[in-house]
């Protein structure tokens, strides 16, 4: 294993309090990452979530008798494509190893994974930690060490039977790439930031579906604190943690574990612990002393993987635009980098976006979607990709604006009964006599009227050309919001003057 | 009427199509011949004479007509460790106990394809970890040789060898025309040469391993033991193929072996390795050795003295490599899935209690062993360095090939047919190792290599000569084995059982 390096100058707003000093967290993250691909890393078996018990099976992943694992090209390409995605050094040779260890839910008895060589070397990911309250993102590299392809295990289920465990081998064998970071992140803002970037990254990637609640992204989370500054501490591991949410709390409540320990004079035990999400606490699991030994060793059943340049470069030209790539584009395009920021995050919101945009003034279309559209879906409690509003229907409410048919204000209103009921927004603004005013005859009486009616305080207009808004808010209460603002604007200046 | 037992597969097949008698008049006489003999010889665990029958029925439909296969209707036994649909697939052990399988090995699959008609499995030591089919939990196989003066039922009761015991035993006793067998250390070439027959390891990757109980997956091959020398052709022709579900078998086409049969060897150089004569190595291994020079320089070939080096660090690398794999391997047996499940209190007791009772002496002892050298700490000074040795006698074969070496001789053993029981070896494992010392270099380098039996020793009993080839050079191994057995003439065990 490489040394460790510490890469980082501290910085105090990531301190943690403590009696005679502050406090630095030292935080790497081990992120296991579910391989999209339909069949398993070494058999033919499909890899459908919510298939029947023990339906994804074949012989090799029941570890019959005589079976051989076969490498599936496809989760090759998908970890070689992770790896340019995190800018990382491809290795044309990696070799898969056996771990060696007994568990009901682990048949072959070994996991096969890639210990000595793995298939992707040393990268870089950046996060932006943030927006601070001035809406400003700090934007800081996190090394990756390696990423290497292994198999997962079944899953074992206590709840079944009066006295026997059942097992359940759908997962058993499925392709996992697990991304080691270096301990290079300082505080749970930034853990957070990491994990949400590095699943936006394999998202646009389509390497791995990074859903935390089906259990396609889960996280070991290595926590050790120090004066800041000063040597790395004893780190403990906080097992498969899988929610961005309970990472935070888990990292919290193990820092302050360790800062307790440590001020009372303790010292901290290398182990290994378990996050209970109930109690919001972390327990141990097993000493360094219970640490198993896996006694790895090259999986005589297969051959190593090797590749050349070509491959790789086949396989870079198909990346697509990534999130750093495409933040820095959108804020070429006029959007502020709290915008761009939001809009990246999530693969799904910048394909909702551009779609928007297309076209349109990106601005424009860049506030409807962050305001007003993920502002109701989170409210409803909805994904982007089942949105009630379409981003071509989004799209016709901002034509609608553009060519002076409604205001922006019963476009608002527009929005929300698209939102609510569906529809045609050209037909809906139609049916339901939504249309501005814009014929100037019928604005210029109703602005007549209110003149007259209020001579006095067309008086304090002349003295306070301020007061014209008083005015406009009249008129448009009397037409209904309907009439084009700019219209009786450009009117009442004429008649008030000013 | 002749009897069809002691036919070669070429002898049968010219049967066939000369109508002389059909397939299941074979067959039947060889489940007469396993009824009546199998109680002495104990060389089959299972008889599947149903199967045998019905498949022997339809080879005869199908030799009728002219068609077939290259093993169309050949009575044939098949080692306990190749996976047979719904037939009995133990490896010899008790940790199996009632596995069947729902699938077929490639081997035999592919032999099936060719017409074969399976007898029954063959009992073996079990895992393939033995070198006398005595760890077998079906008890031990009888070799049908017994010492000249001893060949009656009380004579000493000797060892076919292993762990192809039970194939070796078959076929030197007449209880099936040919039988599949699997080498990792020895273990087709060693029971061969102490039978009497015919047994070829090919170069490894040139046989799916594909439903062959896995012992030590960068060893195992598999291979045939036969009558003679072209019926190992003949069965390796069929048994060899390329298969995509085993990476570490080869794409390559399977070659007309049987053509290399009756080829001269004239001008062809054969390597005599220096480090093969070793001290207190008994008179008479040393004297078929100079026999077997002298058969195939008598034929026109040269005999050339070579070196291999690192010949002496093959067997210690091989028992660190092969128990390393074999540790991981049948870390699968655990009671969980299928076979012996012993209960326990908690998982991990039923774990110890199932392994404990599942697996016999010696394959616990390899398993131990495996595990030490995989462990922390140890990894580096076992595993690691064993590699490395396997590395310099690898290219201790590619020097002497380089330099224009057809094929090599050695003597197949140390030594002919040891007692069942024998107090030396029961006492100290390492004297039953030292049995592979000739045989395991070539798997350690993935070679072919074959044992054809060219002399009796003293006691009357046989004796084989080793020749190895370069990779995927069966071929020269037949051509030169055709040589040997031509010139030493057949052995046949004297009928006492």
């Amino acid at each position: 294993m490489t040394e460790l390096v510490d890469v980082r100058t501290p910085n105090p707003k990531n301190f943690f309090p403590g009696e005679d000093h502050d406090w630095e967290l030292v935080i790497g993250l081990e992120v296991h990452a579910q391989v999209t691909s339909n069949a398993k890393l070494f058999s033919g078996s499909s890899t459908k979530f919510g298939n029947a018990q023990n339906s994804n099976v074949s012989l090799v992943d029941a570890a019959m008798p005589g079976m051989l694992p076969v490498i599936n090209e496809e989760c090759v390409r998908q970890a070689v494509k992770t790896g340019l995605g995190m800018n990382a050094k491809i290795n044309k040779r990696s070799v898969f190893d056996r771990k060696n260890y007994f568990y009901p839910d682990l048949p072959q008895g070994y996991q096969i994974s890639q210990l000595y060589h793995p298939i992707v070397g040393e990268g870089e990911i950046t996060i932006q930690v943030g927006p601070d309250k001035q809406g400003n993102f700090e934007s800081v590299d996190i090394g990756v060490e390696r990423l290497h392809l292994e198999q997962d295990a079944g899953k074992s289920m206590h709840d079944q039977h009066p006295t026997m465990s059942f097992v359940d081998l759908n997962r058993s064998g499925v392709a996992l790439m697990e991304i080691v970071s270096k301990p290079d992140i300082r505080s749970i803002d930034e853990a957070k930031a990491y994990v949400t970037k590095l699943r936006s990254i394999v998202r646009y990637l389509g390497t791995c579906d990074g859903n935390m609640d089906q259990g396609s992204m889960r996280a070991d989370v290595n926590v050790s604190v120090r004066k800041p500054g000063g040597e790395f501490g004893t780190r403990c591991e906080i097992k498969n943690v899988n929610s961005i949410r309970f990472m935070g709390q888990a990292i919290e409540y193990e820092a302050k574990r360790q800062i307790d320990i440590l001020e009372e004079g303790g010292s901290i035990d290398q182990e290994t612990r378990l996050f209970d999400p109930v109690k919001g606490e972390t327990r141990s699991m097993r000493s360094k002393e219970e640490a198993h030994d896996y006694r790895y060793f090259p999986d005589p059943d297969l051959l190593p993987l090797e590749f050349d340049d070509a491959y790789i470069e086949e396989i870079r030209a198909e990346l697509p635009e990534l999130p750093d790539v495409k933040r820095t584009r959108l804020m070429g395009e006029g959007l502020s980098e709290y915008d761009a920021s939001i809009l990246v995050s999530d693969k799904s919101y910048a394909d909702y976006f551009e779609q928007v945009a297309e076209g349109r003034d990106a601005k424009i279309a860049a506030n409807w979607v962050i305001n007003d559209l993920l502002g109701a879906i989170n409210k409803a409690g909805k994904d982007i990709e089942d949105s009630p509003v379409s981003a071509e229907q989004l799209g016709g409410i901002i034509d609608l604006i553009k060519n002076d048919t409604i205001s922006g204000k019963i476009a608002k209103d527009l929005f929300e009964i698209v939102f609510n009921e569906g529809g045609d927004p050209p037909k809906i603004v139609e049916d339901r006599g939504m249309a501005q005013v814009t014929d100037t005859g019928a604005i210029e009486s109703a602005v007549d009227e209110i003149i007259a009616a209020n001579p006095d305080k067309v008086q304090q207009a002349i003295e306070k050309p301020a007061m014209i808004g008083w005015f406009v808010g009249q008129v448009m209460k009397a037409t209904g919001g309907k009439a084009n603002p700019q219209a009786v604007n450009k009117l009442l200046r004429e008649k008030i003057g000013g | 009427m002749t009897d069809l037992t002691k036919l070669t597969i070429s002898e049968l097949r010219e049967g066939f199509k000369a109508k002389s008698f059909t397939s299941l008049e074979a067959t039947n006489a060889f489940i007469d011949a396993i009824d009546t003999s199998n109680e002495t010889l104990n060389a089959y665990i299972v008889q599947t004479a149903d199967i045998a029958r019905e498949r022997a029925a339809a080879s005869d439909a199908k030799l009728a007509k002219g068609e077939g296969g290259a093993l169309e209707g050949i009575p044939v036994g098949i080692k306990d460790l190749y996976a047979t649909l719904d037939v009995h697939t133990q490896a010899c052990s008790h940790i199996l106990d009632g596995f069947q399988p729902r699938y077929e090995s490639t081997v035999t699959q592919n032999m099936f394809d060719d017409g074969a008609v399976m007898l029954g499995k063959l009992n073996m030591d079990e895992f393939a970890m033995g070198s006398s089919n005595e760890t077998s939990y079906y008890g031990p196989v009888t070799n049908p040789w017994k010492r000249v003066g001893e060949q009656t039922d009380n004579g000493t009761a000797l060892v076919p060898g292993g762990s192809s015991g039970g194939s070796a035993a078959a076929v030197a006793a007449d209880l099936c025309a040919a039988a599949t067998a699997s080498d990792t250390g020895g273990s087709i070439r060693q029971p061969a040469a102490l039978t009497g027959t015919v047994g070829i390891k090919p170069t490894y990757g040139r046989c799916s391993r594909l439903g062959m109980v896995a012992f030590a997956s960068s060893l195992d091959q598999a291979g045939p033991i036969t009558k003679d020398v072209r019926d190992s052709a003949i069965m390796l022709g069929s048994m060899a193929s390329s298969d995509p579900r085993d990476t570490t078998c080869v794409d390559m086409p399977v070659p007309d072996y049987e053509a290399a049969i009756g080829k001269s060897i004239k001008g062809m150089k054969i390597g005599i390795p220096k480090e093969y004569r070793l001290d207190g190595m008994p008179q008479e291994i040393e004297k078929l050795w100079e026999q077997g020079k002298a058969m195939l320089r008598d034929a026109g070939a040269e005999i050339v003295d070579i070196s291999l080096p690192h010949t002496k660090y093959a067997l210690p690398a091989y028992y660190i490599v092969a128990p390393a794999e074999a540790s991981s391997n049948l870390a699968r047996y655990d009671g969980v899935k299928y076979g012996l499940r012993v209960d326990g209190k908690n998982i991990e007791e039923m774990y110890e209690n199932t392994r404990a009772e599942g697996f016999g002496e010696e394959v616990k002892r390899r398993v131990m062993i495996g595990t030490y050298v995989l462990s922390a700490g140890f990894y580096d000074a076992y595993y690691t360095r064993a590699q490395k040795v396997r590395t310099l006698i690898k290219r201790d074969f590619e020097t002497v090939f380089d330099n224009g070496i057809d094929c090599i001789l050695t003597p197949a053993t140390p030594s002919a047919a040891f007692a069942i029981g024998d107090k030396e070896m029961a006492a100290d494992p390492v004297k039953m190792y030292l049995n592979d010392v000739f045989t395991v270099t070539v798997n350690m380098a993935g070679l072919p290599g074959i044992s054809v039996p060219a002399g009796l020793s003293d006691e009357g009993l046989p004796l084989g000569l080793q020749l190895i080839g370069k990779p995927f050079e069966e071929g020269t191994l037949f051509q030169a084995g055709t040589i040997i057995e031509e010139a030493a003439g057949r052995f046949n065990a004297p009928r006492w059982w």
